[in-house]
């Protein structure tokens, strides 16, 4: 039976490449998928295309082309297994994206490389159509007038799979929601049905479990002496293999540092997950209810059970929007007493912001090392005085001025505040807050673009 | 002596959406998973964060996962506006997983045997 080998190259925009790399080379793919966007980073995106027509998309892309373009196709022999890439990177410009992408493939002698951009995800003029939309923390879009800066649809498999049936080698996307990166290659090479809702739940998991990258193969689950995972530093990128009925086996390329098992994957399979019986994606209402994992073989996991039910009938939208300034500043204590004098300083800030009127909605003042995290009860659990602390002060105002005043009060402890602090610093950083609405399907409406525009 | 952690019973994994976190509780061996859902209750949950949940907000919810010996608990609000405005230090509440690992499960009549 035909199976389909699928990579993630990508859990996040800032993730290591030299993996994605090893995946390429190595692990006889069909597809490379780079998963890297995040809630907000389409909003950032954004705002960094107001600034300049030509930026808003993955701040890496050229990277991480120009290293993998090279396995792209059948290769630069044109005798290698065809490898495909399905990406994300296009973020707030999947149109500026394909072009710089087709311009890489040029320079390095990759003419032929069929590079396609798939938009309709920003649907910023239909929404301001009707100002009376309410999001989801109960503000409507009007009452966000100049603050709004982007709304971007999560789109399902739909321009992926157009983009493939005109044999793109390279997919460029915006917002599409994670899972149907990967579900779009497997509904095309096995042809399944837009309704076949169980094997778009077998698929949507693939996507799920591959998705974060690392965080399937040993990424962010060792803890020494409970959970070990050897060579985190060369850590593998994981890839499926699956089969026309959505049968599927997670591995990584043999030799890569990580581990795969029925822990690292049912970790990841519940990540972000609410009621795992009803996944929502713009393809299918997956249930993972009923998975299971079994090993197939050293870092190989067969996983099934997975089930589908019939896709919800809106699109979720993510709008951006500017929310004021965050003001923080922090510094640290050390020695006996350290705890003591941390305490004291952070007394002192809160009155100073205080006395001076500096005006915000919202503040935290913690002691890092103490109750940071998880508050004082919590924290309070271990026994014995921390050697530091750090001091952090954060506040977030609806002025830039009154956020730049929090960090400042922080810096202000070193010549009159307690003893013994030092290291301080403070930043400023803009809000880009983000909420959700729902939009039907009908008002989104999806095209491929395979050539650059004039 | 050690075996008397949620730790030594069980991994964890916490995730984020929105102001929501939800956070798996993983049984090490399948065979103390039965228990683990009689004990590790929403109330027990509830009380471990008390101090980070909004009192007013509305209550945890607990799934099961028997094919994977899986709890998920999901926790509305606790994230206080969500990644894009918390001022909290990990905003993603990315650490709730591992304080839940402290839990004593002494009263969970599980006999612990790490080894």
């Amino acid at each position: 039976m035909k199976t389909l080998r699928i990579g993630s190259g990508a859990g996040y925009s800032g993730d290591r490449i030299e993996p994605a790399i090893e995946l390429a080379e190595h692990g006889e793919l069909d597809y490379l998928v780079f998963e890297c966007l995040a809630e907000r980073t389409i909003a950032l995106a954004q705002q960094a295309r107001l600034l300049d027509p030509q930026a808003g998309y993955d701040p890496l892309l050229s990277e991480r082309m120009r290293r993998v373009l090279p396995y792209v196709g059948r290769g630069a022999d044109g005798r290698r297994r065809r490898l495909r890439v399905i990406t994300n990177m296009g973020a707030a410009n999947p149109l500026g994206a394909a072009q710089e992408v087709r311009r890489i493939a040029r320079q390095l002698g990759f003419p032929g490389l069929n590079v396609v951009a798939v938009t309709g995800d920003d649907v910023l003029a239909t929404l301001s159509g009707d100002p009376t939309q309410i999001l989801d923390n109960g503000m409507t879009l009007g009452a966000l007038g100049e603050r709004l800066i982007s709304a971007n649809a999560y789109l399902g498999v739909d321009g992926i799979i157009e983009a493939l049936q005109a044999d793109a080698d390279v997919v460029i996307t915006g917002r599409v929601a994670d899972p149907s990166l990967f579900l779009a290659p497997q509904m095309f090479e096995f042809g399944w049905a837009a309704d076949d809702w169980s094997l778009l739940g077998r698929g949507t998991l693939v996507g799920h479990l591959l998705e974060c990258a690392g965080q399937i193969s040993g990424g962010y689950f060792a803890d020494p002496g409970f959970k070990d995972v050897p060579d985190l530093a060369r850590l593998g990128f994981p890839l499926a293999e699956v089969d026309a009925t959505g049968r599927a086996v997670i591995s990584k390329v043999q030799g890569s540092g990580g581990r795969i098992d029925t822990a690292t994957c049912t970790e990841q399979m519940i990540y972000e997950v609410h009621d795992p019986a009803a996944y929502l994606t713009p393809d299918v209402s997956a249930d993972f209810s009923g998975v299971s994992f079994s090993v197939q073989g050293p870092d190989q996991v067969l996983a099934q059970g997975a089930e589908g039910r019939q896709r919800p009938s809106s699109l979720k939208v993510s709008v951006g929007y500017l929310d004021g300034w965050i003001g923080e500043g922090q510094m640290s204590y050390g020695g006996p007493g350290a705890l003591a004098r941390g305490r004291l300083a952070r007394e002192v800030v809160l009155e100073r912001l205080k006395l001076t009127g500096v005006v915000f909605e919202d503040i935290r003042a913690e002691l890092i090392g103490v109750d940071a995290l998880h508050g004082s009860e919590l924290g309070s659990r271990t026994p014995g005085e921390p050697w530091e602390v750090r001091l952090r002060v954060a506040a977030r105002c609806a002025d830039h001025a009154d956020a730049v005043r929090i960090g400042n009060e922080v810096e202000t402890l070193y010549t009159n505040g307690p003893y013994g602090g030092g290291g301080a610093s403070k930043s400023v950083r803009q809000v880009v807050a983000v909420a959700s609405l729902l939009l039907p399907r009908e008002a989104v409406s999806v095209q491929i673009h395979s050539e650059d525009l004039p | 002596m050690s075996g008397h952690k949620l730790r030594d019973l069980a991994h964890s994994r916490t995730g984020d959406k929105g102001d929501t976190s939800n956070i798996s509780v993983i049984a090490f061996k399948a065979e103390d998973y039965p228990r683990l859902c009689e004990w590790l209750t929403v109330e027990r949950v509830t009380e471990h964060f008390a101090e980070l949940l909004d009192p007013h907000g509305p209550p945890i919810r607990r799934y099961e996962l028997p094919g994977v010996h899986a709890l998920n608990f999901v926790l509305p609000g606790v994230l206080r506006g969500g990644v894009t405005r918390s001022l909290a230090l990990d905003a993603h509440g990315k650490a709730l997983g591992a304080a839940l690992l402290d839990l004593d499960v002494r009263g969970a009549a599980i006999v612990a045997d790490p080894g």
